[in-house]
């Protein structure tokens, strides 16, 4: 509890006070999903790729599988839209959050 | 043979179980900066007070070579002893044999002292330092771990139980000191997790070693796993010894009474709060103000500092402070800071120490995580540890008491005995600020000087409502006290409420939002 004091506002006031560490550690704003943009949910390795720019996707097409910790998940289309762009291919290796695929 | 060369048999036996994993390893423990098992019962425990049991314990593992391995007491040294004269069973794992792996008849010596500790009716104290299952056991080193989660559970709430970690405490292993009372760890010594980095590493593909994940600091400032954070074995033994001080054997008596003693005079109530409700100050120093000798035993110090707990005496009794702390977050109860009050009151209740109660807080922390965390959920804890207590409840209001905060800190509506308020407190719905935004809204935006008519607003809704006077109007607050009177009316009201019996329907139990 070494640090300055800073303001903290709440319900109309703004109060002079310490903050802490898990206080400053906190998300404040949560990541909103957006179904057009793909991300690896896990790291693991591309399996095999179903689409191809152009391709026409409606919500729930197949769109890659994606293998981590021994299982085979198939990443579905949460929209319905044409594949903009695909940033991966089958056999790579990815980590976590990477973009997969897009969609407009 | 004699009785000489038996005796001698015996003596010689006793040796090998003493030396725990031999010269080797003991030098690897030292090495490491830890203490052997043997030794911190020894440094724990009044000098020559120890006295082992089970020491000739084998282990019955035929398997993976098992069979022709000794493991020397099983890896854990069991026993009884006393703290500053209070009797206490106690358990030490031994790192040096096995790694202090757990097998199932290393947890036959742990669950024997454990009901040992449940039938003399004495708190039960558990050194953890130990690799985890051993896996050459199998299920029945599970079996192990399962059978004290067991008895840590029947024990709850009827002796006092501490766990100590003093080295690795992982996997299903976390889940005894989780169940217990009060944690200590040790900087760069005690380690929890309940899947290490390496598993971390290959899963996520997240790279973070050992203390960052799961060390001393992080248990005590984050997480909240561990409830006293210490420098070295030696300072996490006098906390111990401290902590045993204050809290009774068991939970048909009452703690210890000390000599009583007056507060020091450095420590001067009417100069510590600013005039300002928005100034921070230490609540500790109120604390200490009120105390027998100004000494205040602090739980969780790192841990949700918004909120302080601990133990105090008051003439000689022990008691239990719960109290907003302004100096952090403004005071404010949230998630962490409500699970801190809640198990610390329901500790108190258990253990037939009074409670009292310190106010000073703007609200609830608002933001996205605290509500997706569950704040409604956490807070709603707090609620059902007040109202559940029956043990003597004394609230001091000092400043902000407001909203939905000013019912969950032991008001009157949740069972307060004795709720007594400065002239400073401010019992409101809300603060003067947020108030007056709501309630003259229309004026203060239809105003040709807005900020002159809010600012007049405020002071209205300030003069009115940010007192103690309506709540006293209401006799939610009994008494409207000078802060000097402070000890003088936590002393009365202690003393009149010393033989307090309140009678509840039976019940199993309660459903408590955990």
């Amino acid at each position: 509890m070494n640090e300055e004091f800073k303001e903290l506002y709440i319900e109309g006031c703004t109060y002079k006070t310490k903050l802490t560490r898990k206080f400053g550690l906190r998300k404040i704003k949560p990541e909103v999903e957006d179904p057009k943009i793909v991300r690896a949910f896990i790291p693991g390795l591309i399996k095999s790729v179903y689409v191809k720019e152009g391709d026409g996707v409606k919500r729930g097409d197949k769109l890659l599988v994606l293998e981590a910790m021994k299982m085979e998940n198939q990443i579905l289309s949460g929209t319905k839209g044409v594949v903009k762009k695909v940033h991966t291919q089958p056999g790579k290796v990815v980590v976590k959050g990477e973009l997969l695929l897009e969609i407009e | 043979m004699s009785l000489r060369e038996k005796v001698f048999e015996f003596f010689k036996k006793k040796e090998t179980v003493l030396s725990g994993g031999g010269a080797k390893a003991v030098e690897k423990q030292i090495s490491m900066g830890k203490l052997t098992a043997r030794d911190r019962i020894t440094k724990l425990l009044d000098p020559g007070s120890f006295h082992e049991y089970d020491m000739f314990v084998e282990h019955k593992c035929k398997d993976f070579g098992m069979e022709n391995k000794q493991l020397p007491g099983d890896g854990v040294i069991t026993g009884t002893g006393t703290i500053s004269g209070y009797p206490v069973c106690i358990y030490a794992q031994d790192f040096t044999v096995a790694g202090g792996s757990l097998g199932y008849m290393h947890a036959r010596k742990i669950t024997k002292i454990m009901d040992h500790a449940m039938k003399l009716g004495v708190p039960i104290i558990g050194i953890n330092d130990s690799g985890g299952a051993r896996i050459q056991e199998g299920v029945n080193s599970l079996a192990g771990y399962g059978e004290i989660f067991y008895r840590n559970t029947l024990a709850s709430g009827v002796i006092p139980q501490i766990s100590v970690i003093l080295g690795p405490c992982a996997g299903g292993a976390v889940y005894s000191p989780a169940l217990t009372d009060f944690v200590f760890v040790v900087d760069k010594i005690s380690k929890m997790f309940i899947t290490g980095p390496e598993v971390i590493k290959t899963v996520l593909g997240e790279e973070i070693s050992m203390e960052e994940l799961g060390g001393a600091k992080i248990q005590c400032e984050i997480s909240g796993n561990a409830h006293f954070f210490t420098e070295s074995e030696e300072e996490c033994f006098q906390q111990i010894k401290k902590l045993v001080t204050y809290i009774p054997w068991n939970n048909r008596k009452k703690a210890d009474p000390f000599p009583p003693k007056p507060p020091k005079f450095q420590y001067d109530i009417e100069k510590i709060i600013p005039e300002s409700p928005r100034e921070p100050y230490d609540i500790r120093d109120v604390i200490r103000a009120v105390s027998d000798d100004s000494d205040f035993f602090e739980i969780y110090e790192r841990w949700a500092s918004n909120l302080v707990i601990g133990f105090s005496r008051i003439r000689g009794e022990t008691v239990g402070i719960v109290a907003n702390q302004p100096y952090v977050l403004a005071g404010v109860l949230d998630v962490d800071s409500s699970d801190k009050a809640a198990r610390f009151i329901r500790f108190c209740d258990a253990f037939n120490i009074p409670l009292i109660t310190f106010v000073d807080l703007p609200g609830y922390l608002p933001g996205v995580d605290q509500e997706y965390a569950g704040v409604i959920r956490h807070g709603a804890k707090v609620l059902y540890a007040y109202s559940e207590a029956v043990v003597p409840k004394i609230t001091i209001i000092l400043r902000k008491a407001y909203g939905g905060g000013y019912i969950a800190m032991c008001s009157r509506h949740l069972g307060a005995d004795f709720v007594f308020a400065w002239p400073t407190a401010e019992i409101a719905v809300m603060g003067p600020e947020g108030a007056a935004n709501i309630i003259f809204k229309k004026e203060i935006e239809t105003s040709t000087n807005s900020e002159e008519t809010r600012k007049a607003k405020v002071k209205e809704y300030t003069d009115k409502f940010a007192n103690p006077y309506i709540a006293a109007a209401n006799g939610y607050v009994d008494a409207i006290i000078p802060p000097r009177e402070t000890r003088d009316y936590l002393i009365h009201a202690l003393s009149v409420a010393s033989r307090k019996v309140e009678e509840r329907p039976s019940k199993k139990h309660g459903i408590p939002p955990f």
